[in-house]
């Protein structure tokens, strides 16, 4: 080849440690933040425990000393809730797109039931959760089914309104030379509107992944589930006072939880979009 | 001209219905191409010269008047893909590799893939860009991504070949040998297209064309019809020769009479 492969991603190799240091950096400034925090305001353990108390709960066993490690456990939850996640984005994500491509071929139809879409969103997730959980449970779904819906429910609002635009988004003329062409319907689809949209989809898909996430954990919170990050953020809640550990534990399992679901859309897109620079 | 003219204008008029009320974008414009012909379509911006290619391609509906192409209305003649179209901007499809933007219309068309291929780096060899099929768009200069176009809209051997403003964007020297190429690409291809070639370059229309069109500002009407007779093969030195000098100059005051008439209106 005698172009240029400048641009092409992934192709430096530097990119991954001009990535990485500055996320070490900030990760760093903030523990030292925390214990600094520590000394100068002289926290106690309850109030802000200290890094180390925290490392050290990580390794402690579960079940009075009869159980795996607290992190061994954590982590399973925070699988479980990945599962969760992912499973509703991908209904979400395939819900809004079908609602998209609905909503570019009949404009009526965006007309008469955006105000829903919308509307759906702004109903609080928490209040939505519950009757999902419980009416579906009570309907005979299974629990992971309904825990999916609601991680589904966030999830197809970003990915419709963002593939809505990238549909939209193809040029007069590009469409000019579809029609020259005498194409069908289907590539003017294929060849043409779904790969102009494919940088807003994964934009809103990105979005999304966050969202999924809190869904996923919401959809945890009401009784009856027995396993997921949103059952162990009600666990360390209850025993905060004399374990306050476990509950920021929590809390940086579902950082990670979220961080990779992102991460995982990023990889995507940098293997599915190679034309951008 | 024996033939039966490959298109025809019969009174063609165009009125767009903008927000500012009503825009008589062409008017009473009656013109014939003969099969194999290389027009240059000449005129001030505005004039509706666009409009005109875009009526042939069937991108465009007439008002009043009828537009033949092949003894088809434009619609079938795009049906029947009749013509390949570049524009002032490449219009490349930004996700594929360049051998897949020119293999773009023959996908389309149903064309077997070795087929596709095999055409597509053929042409690509001759615009120059042998290298280059696996490379995305925004990897190439505009004056490559231009010949890719170009290549793209040749790909399907269309009879009809319409230009807009091609080389619009291009610098002046990477333009004149874009000219060039281009006529060597036409004068090959058996049977030659007929190109319609939209430029407000004079020296450009002269140095392409059979015959040029000289259109009038809004409404755009034929003004004039200069027919270039410079022997072909045209190379560099036609553009020195006398003769051009005097048929650049005939364009030129057809273009100025086109706008005296207007302020003496
Ligand atoms: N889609 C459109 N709607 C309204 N007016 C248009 C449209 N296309 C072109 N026009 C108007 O018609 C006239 C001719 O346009 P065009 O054919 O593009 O001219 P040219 O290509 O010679 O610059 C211009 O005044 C332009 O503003
Ligand atoms: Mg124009």
């Amino acid at each position: 080849m005698t172009y240029s492969a400048q641009g092409v991603p992934g192709g430096a190799p530097g990119t991954l440690v001009r990535r990485v240091l500055p996320v070490l950096g900030v990760v760093a400034t903030l523990l030292l933040l925390w214990e600094g925090a520590r000394l100068l305001f002289g926290f106690s353990e309850q109030r802000l425990p200290s890094l180390g108390s925290i490392v050290e709960t990580m390794f402690t066993r579960t079940r009075g000393g009869t159980g795996p490690l607290l992190i061994v456990q954590m982590l399973a939850n925070g699988w479980a809730t990945f599962r969760v996640a992912l499973g509703g984005f991908v209904i979400g994500g395939l819900l809004g797109f079908g609602l998209a491509v609905l909503f570019m071929r009949l404009p009526v139809l965006e007309r008469g039931l955006m105000p829903y879409v919308i509307g759906s969103q702004t109903v609080p997730i928490l209040a939505i959760a519950p009757m999902v959980v419980v009416g579906l449970g009570r309907m005979g779904a299974p629990a992971w089914l309904a825990k999916m819906v609601v991680a589904a429910y966030l999830t197809f609002f970003p990915v419709t309104i963002g593939m809505l635009r990238g549909l939209r988004s193809a040029s007069p003329q590009s469409l000019d030379l579809m029609r020259s062409y005498a194409a069908t319907p289907f590539q003017y689809f294929w060849k043409l509107r779904f790969p102009v949209s494919l940088p807003y989809l994964f934009t809103a898909l990105k979005i999304a992944a966050s969202a999924a996430v809190i869904g996923a954990i919401v959809a945890e919170l009401p009784s009856g589930a027995r396993e997921g990050i949103g059952v162990m953020i009600l666990n360390a809640a209850q025993y905060y006072n004399s374990r306050p550990q476990a509950l920021y534990l929590a809390i940086l399992v579902a950082g990670l939880v979220g961080i990779g679901f992102y991460g995982l859309v990023v990889l995507a897109e940098h293997l599915i979009v190679k034309w951008r620079t | 001209m024996s033939t039966p003219p490959i298109i025809e204008f019969d009174r063609v008029n165009k009125v767009y219905q903008s927000g500012g009320g009503p825009v008589t974008a062409l008017l009473d414009v009656s013109l014939s191409i003969a099969t194999g012909e290389f027009i240059a379509l000449i005129g001030p911006s505005g004039c509706g010269k666009s409009t005109l290619m875009r009526l042939i391609g069937d991108l465009e509906q007439p008002s009043s008047g009828t537009v033949r192409v092949k003894g088809k209305t434009p619609a079938q003649a795009r049906l029947d893909r009749d013509y390949g179209i570049v524009f002032q901007a490449p219009v490349l499809y930004e996700w594929r590799t360049v051998r897949r933007n020119v293999e773009l219309p023959l996908e389309i068309m149903g064309r077997p893939p070795a087929e596709r291929r095999e055409r597509a780096m053929s042409l690509l060899r001759m615009v120059g860009l042998g290298d280059f099929g696996d490379a995305y768009p925004y990897q190439l200069s505009g004056g490559m991504q231009q010949r890719a176009a170009i290549a793209r809209a040749l790909s399907f051997e269309p009879s009809i070949l319409l230009m807009d403003e091609p080389f619009g964007a291009l610098d002046e020297i990477t333009r004149e040998r874009m000219q060039t190429e281009l006529l060597s690409l036409w004068s090959n291809a058996t049977p030659r297209p007929t190109v319609i070639f939209v430029t407000h370059s004079i020296p450009e229309a002269v140095f392409l064309a059979d015959r040029v069109v000289v259109m009038s500002p809004r409404p755009g009407r034929v003004q004039r019809i200069v027919l270039i007779d410079l022997p072909r093969p045209r190379v560099f030195e036609t553009r020195e020769s006398p003769r051009f000098f005097t048929l650049v100059t005939e364009v030129r005051e057809a273009l100025r009479a086109t706008e005296n008439e207007r302020v003496g209106a």
